[in-house]
């Protein structure tokens, strides 16, 4: 079993990133994730910076694979994307790295370029017949939509086509939804083109609570994630079981290192899982998700 | 100078009777869809077995009108010949067109049913022309429907990039996030448009007059919580009032959305300069006199606009009748109007 690290779904500042990637080079993670995937305004770090981040990362012997934008709405975003995901000519920088599909125009993009790609979890890859689809377009690696059921990963892996790779979330706030609204900047009604990057002050989201103060949602600029931890770190035997390849754990601001170490050493059987009692599972067990089942 | 591009006036239709509303009042286009989660409108009491789908498609068919079937959700292992089944059933139908989101089932139809016309649902969740021109080339799709978060500048760029017929959302509830991508239903009641076709559904909710106020909560979370003198509407998930800190004060508001409609018609004129194809009302879970009174208007207005864009404007009348149905009585241009973001 691989671990990965997923995008950074969080904004922080330059430099603040810089020194969270030269310390992940560090951690016993097999797989990373690198590239804004969430608003087109960040721009802390630029793709070049992105690039320089991956291939650093790929001499500490990592697998990087770069990520792309989940919303593409303008020219401009698509402009970054062809960069990204097809090949421009006289641009080597990127084709050396796999990169995950977030939508359908980066599998436009990466099939025609004949480059591989992985299937990001927001492709909506519920059913087989999809997932051959995408194999046949050049997918390596598929990543399970969160709000999936252990019973429909089931039923994917058994019609899984040869040479394909299978990834879950499986450590994180759940990346609920995602908007053309900014609701960061809402919040201090600014719209969204003249946001003051608010988010930069907002490292871990913004709580969102009922108006009885229970922990319900994560405002995240455009997307919604939930407030609480989506942790599958109890059901890691089942997972194994069912031929699941890869663990993507969300990078967080704090304890990314530890919580490695911890699935790491879960993998290797070396440590009991430890799972809180305010973490969720139950998109894995058909529950509404913010629900905890004990295995 | 080239003539207006026609738009057509695509009408949602729960159920028969809706289905003749919307024909009787000057719908181009009706869509519905089958009596269970093969479609993102799975709700109690609504759609349409086969029995009244062939009434349906006559009765449409007859006055010159459309009848599209949506199938927009995604189909699993466990289920995959439902959805098979319900395109070959819709086929089997006559219908005009079939609105699909799983790249799997769009592969199935377009082998099985070659003269079967595909359109893309919002629910595919495609917001830029490589993604459409991505479905077009794999599939053949003729129409794409956009997710509810495009500029209408943005729309205008989609649509000079793509041989594939652009229709939009003009009309009715308002989804915040991308269609396709949304799991907060999903999230809090177990229930997702994505794979069970609905999204905050009745069986989740529950409304309690309490000595704070009527509470709308959905499986148990507070949705919301109304005044007397608030008019306490549906707990739809992303319509609530939350608490958000900014770190130092907290303040409760709509911090998603206000509980509003979408509504176009104002904008018809730019609508049709810049080649939307059709122009959809969202509603399939509303009654046939919601059907029958926003399709009067919006046939009228399309009308009006056909005849003189350039002296076009919404009559006062148009946007009280619209009002009057829409949910929280007002109405938002929603992400057409950029600073809505």
């Amino acid at each position: 079993m691989k671990i990965s690290l997923g995008p950074p779904l969080y904004y922080w500042p330059r430099q603040q990133m810089f020194d969270f990637y030269a310390e992940v080079a560090t951690m016993p993670v097999d797989i990373v994730h690198v590239g804004e995937t969430v608003c087109s305004r960040r721009h802390e770090l630029r793709l070049d910076d992105w690039l320089d981040v991956a291939a650093r990362l790929r001499e500490a012997g990592k697998e990087v694979v770069l990520s792309t934008l989940t919303l593409i709405e303008s020219e401009s975003d698509l402009k970054a994307l062809r960069r990204l995901a097809s090949a421009v000519p006289g641009d080597t920088a990127t084709h050396n790295f796999l990169v995950e599909a977030n939508e359908m125009g980066a599998v436009r993009l990466a099939a025609s370029a004949k480059r591989p790609f992985v299937a990001g979890p927001t492709l909506n890859v519920f059913g087989p017949a999809t997932l051959r689809l995408l194999a046949g377009m050049g997918a390596t690696r598929w990543v399970l939509p969160p709000e999936a059921t252990r019973e429909m990963l089931q039923g994917l892996q058994a019609g899984r086509p040869d040479n394909m790779e299978t990834e879950i979330f499986a450590h994180g706030r759940l990346p609920l939804a995602y908007s053309a609204r900014c609701f960061t900047a809402r919040r201090f009604n600014l719209q969204k083109d003249s946001c003051e990057f608010k988010c930069l002050d907002f490292p871990e989201g913004m709580a969102l609570k009922t108006r009885e103060g229970e922990a319900f949602l994560t405002l995240n600029g455009t997307q919604t994630q939930s407030a609480k931890t989506y942790n599958l770190l109890g059901e890691l035997p089942q997972l194994v079981a069912d031929g699941v390849d890869v663990v993507r754990i969300s990078p967080e601001l704090a304890g990314t290192r530890e919580l490695v170490e911890r699935f790491r050493d879960v993998i290797d059987g070396s440590a009991a899982p430890r799972v809180a009692d305010d973490d969720c599972n139950g998109f894995w067990y058909g529950k509404p998700g913010l629900e905890l089942i004990r295995p | 100078m080239t003539a207006p591009a026609p738009i057509e006036l695509v009408c949602p239709a729960g159920g028969l009777p809706a289905l003749k509303a919307a024909v009787d009042h000057g719908a181009d286009c009706v869509y519905a869809g089958f009596r269970d989660d093969t479609n993102a409108r799975n709700f109690n009491g609504l759609n349409f077995d086969d029995k009244a789908l062939a009434e349906g498609v006559k009765y449409a068919h007859d006055r010159s009108a459309r009848v599209l079937i949506a199938l927009n959700t995604f189909p699993q292992a466990s289920n995959w010949s439902r959805w098979t089944a319900a395109v070959d059933r819709a086929a089997g139908h006559g219908v005009d067109a079939v609105i699909l989101a799983d790249m799997g089932l769009m592969d199935y139809a377009c082998k099985r049913h070659p003269q079967l016309r595909l359109h893309l649902s919002v629910q595919g969740s495609a917001t830029n022309y490589e993604a459409i021109n991505f479905y077009r080339e794999r599939f053949g799709i003729q129409r794409a429907v956009l997710p509810r978060v495009l500029s209408l500048a943005q729309v205008e760029q989609v649509i000079q990039n793509t041989p594939v017929e652009i229709e939009i959302f003009g009309f009715g509830g308002l989804c915040v996030m991308v269609e396709g991508r949304c799991a907060l239903s999903a999230y809090a009641t177990g229930t997702s448009p994505n794979c069970q076709g609905a999204c905050s559904p009745g069986k989740a909710v529950r409304w309690e007059q309490t000595p704070r106020g009527m509470e709308t909560r959905l499986n148990g979370i507070l949705i919301d919580r109304f005044a007397d003198n608030e008019r306490a509407g549906y707990p739809t998930l992303c319509k609530g009032r939350f608490e958000v800190s900014d770190g130092e004060m907290s303040e409760t508001y709509y911090a998603i959305e206000e509980p509003t409609s979408l509504n176009t018609l104002e904008m018809l004129p730019e609508l049709m300069r810049i080649g939307v194809r059709a122009i959809k009302i969202e509603g399939r879970q509303r009654s046939p006199a919601y059907v029958a009174q926003v399709t009067q208007v919006w046939r009228e207005a399309i009308d009006a606009c056909k005849r003189d864009a350039a002296h076009f404007t919404p009559k006062a009348a148009w946007m009280a009748e619209l009002n009057k149905v829409s949910e929280g009585q007002s109405h938002t241009l929603g992400a057409y109007y950029r600073p809505w973001k």
